[in-house]
């Protein structure tokens, strides 16, 4: 299209240059909080772990010897210990369970789905400090509700009195339960938004060729649920690294008994913020980024989904 | 599955099976409700509701604690704060990355998708320096600002504005709009479901958050809920009401704007895995 130059010339001019300048300014309020606080400190953080560090102010030069320190402290392995533990119980009970959970909702014929749903979902409406404060009531010897709810069940194993947050083999119990009630129903919702985009046919064209459920769960489910579950395993083992609040509240702001409840990253508030040496602090932040790093990058080669991006 | 192949038994058995479940997954959520209303002798003598209706916690609460008159609002403060400031950057730059094209888009998406995987806790000592040396420690300011940044958010506003059909901006442009009142009368309306979507997670995100404001905030007047209610846990754990009270007030409001912007919620929070 032909326009005259002379009247249009001017407008258009500075329209085009407004619209190639328009993005540097619309990205540049996010681009610089971003740069000064997400970014620098990324890099700061590496720099800080080689150095011993009072408080804000005071900075010693000591290489290596935050790591070499995490290596030998036994609080340390603990901590690890209990953050993997946890994770495992959140990738291997709560994601099945939660997409149990989905395949029975997704079912057409069930009444109520959307209240049912709502249901399994709520207790992520709570963040994980409240629901830490809740769990640490519930779990009361004798009155609390877990208790009074599990003994008649389970009168020889779980007697009235038993110590949940007191007792240090029941604490990871304890905290596997009150995460199981919070996050299965949160899981689910991706689960079953993953299922309802299967295309039914594929169930019909299974069938007709005489696939019983589990093959049609192997060739049809699988597949079709196969993105979503990934992005769900990864980001539930990512968060599942991170956990603080939960035992921290739940066990009344501390550790527990025998540090039965700590994680990395309580130890490192501890390090951090109650001693004040940042210098460790970013150690353990940097030991905690890696694990997640390796761990997450195994899982993606481990279910494939490198190859699935390729093809 | 299909209709044809369950049972009428099998659908009988599974429908109980969830509503059961859903009934043990309610249960804290009803004692929680019933804690609040009994006074300290009922609380162990019913496990439930008690006969009588006592408002003795939420006394005691406004009595022997902030929560009501401060930590509520600070909480309240912060989180609106902090999603008004997040929306306007995380739109902005959103529709940046999904209609234009300019130098380093490529980097800065990697870059972004990089900070992704990074766990944050790896940035507490720095920022905390930082932040130190700029005076913000002890303020909302040190909370607000570094929480301004959401990837996450990025993210979901580029996936969906990225719908909305270039030839939309291009017929707004030849009627003379410049390009941040597209951003404002066309980007922004069209965006509503995203928008209620963000908000809400948004929100979730900061009311919630803990061990951030617990690094920052000394001064108690500037507590939030959660760093309010740890407090609690250590000078009143015996008094049980007291603190479900201070519990339910807390989660309360994020339940209130859920039932409001329910539906949007759902759709943000699994746009981002389905469409991969």
């Amino acid at each position: 299209m032909k326009k005259p130059a002379s009247d249009n010339s001017r407008p258009s001019r500075s329209f085009r240059r407004q619209h190639k300048l328009a993005p540097y300014l619309f990205i540049s309020p996010f681009l610089l909080t971003f740069l000064v606080f997400g970014c620098y400190p990324i890099l700061q953080s590496l720099w800080l772990s080689l150095y011993a560090t009072n408080g804000p102010k005071s900075h010693v030069f000591v290489g290596l010897s935050n790591y070499q320190f995490l290596i030998g402290d036994a609080d340390f392995r603990t901590a690890v210990w209990n953050t993997l533990v946890y994770a495992f119980w959140s990738v291997f009970l709560q994601l099945p369970l939660a997409l149990g959970l989905a395949m029975l909702l997704s079912q057409k014929w069930i009444k109520a789905r959307g209240l049912l749903r709502m249901a399994f979902f709520s207790p992520n409406l709570m963040g994980q400090a409240f629901v830490a404060v809740l769990f640490g009531i519930l779990y009361v010897p004798q009155y609390g509700l877990v208790n009074r709810a599990v003994h008649p069940l389970l009168p020889k194993l779980i007697p009235l009195d038993t110590k949940w947050l007191q007792n240090p083999n029941l604490v990871m119990p304890a905290i596997v339960l009150a995460s199981l009630w919070m996050y299965v129903g949160f899981n689910m919702i991706y689960f079953l938004a993953a299922l309802q985009s299967v295309d039914q046919e594929l169930y019909e064209a299974a069938r007709v060729d005489g696939a019983n459920a589990w093959h049609q769960f192997r060739a049809v489910t699988v597949p079709g649920i196969k993105p979503v579950a990934v992005f769900v395993l990864v980001t539930a083992t990512i968060g599942s690294f991170q956990l603080y609040e939960l035992p921290y509240l739940m066990l009344n702001n501390s550790a527990g008994p025998k540090n039965s409840g700590l994680t990395i990253v309580m130890y490192l508030y501890q390090h951090g913020f109650v001693t004040g040496d940042l210098g460790l602090a970013s150690a353990i932040g940097w030991s905690l980024a890696l694990g997640v790093l390796v761990l997450s990058l195994f899982q993606l080669r481990m279910t494939g989904a490198y190859k699935g991006e390729a093809s | 599955m299909n209709p044809k192949t369950v049972s009428t038994f099998g659908r009988l058995a599974t429908q109980a099976l969830l509503i059961v479940l859903a009934a043990i997954v309610l249960m804290p959520l009803v004692w929680l409700i019933a804690a609040t209303t009994k006074g300290s002798n009922d609380q162990f003598h019913y496990t439930f509701f008690a006969p009588t209706v006592s408002v003795q916690n939420y006394v005691d609460l406004f009595h022997k604690t902030d929560v009501l008159q401060h930590n509520l609002l600070n909480s309240l403060f912060l989180a609106s704060t902090t999603v008004i400031v997040q929306l306007f950057f995380s739109s902005l730059a959103g529709f940046a990355l999904a209609k234009y094209e300019f130098k380093g888009k490529k980097l800065l998406t990697i870059l972004m998708l990089a900070t992704l995987m990074i766990p944050g806790q790896l940035t507490m000592a720095p920022l905390f320096e930082l932040l130190h040396r700029l005076g913000l420690v002890d303020s909302y300011l040190g909370l607000i600002i570094p929480g301004a940044v959401s990837v996450f958010g990025i993210f979901l506003f580029r996936q969906s504005i990225m719908t909305i059909p270039d030839e939309l901006l291009q017929a707004a442009r030849i009627d003379g709009c410049s390009e941040f009142q597209i951003y404002r009368d066309i980007v922004m309306p069209v965006s509503r479901p995203m928008i209620g979507a963000f908000c809400l997670i948004s929100f979730m995100g900061t009311w919630n958050s803990f061990l951030w404001p617990q690094i920052i905030l000394h001064n108690r007047n500037l507590f939030t809920l959660p760093i309010a209610l740890s407090q609690m846990i250590g000078v009143y754990n015996q008094e049980y009401g007291m603190l479900m009270a201070g519990t339910l007030i807390s989660v309360l409001p994020v339940i209130i704007l859920f039932f409001l912007l329910q539906k949007e919620f759902v759709a943000g929070l699994t746009a981002g895995a389905v469409k991969g």
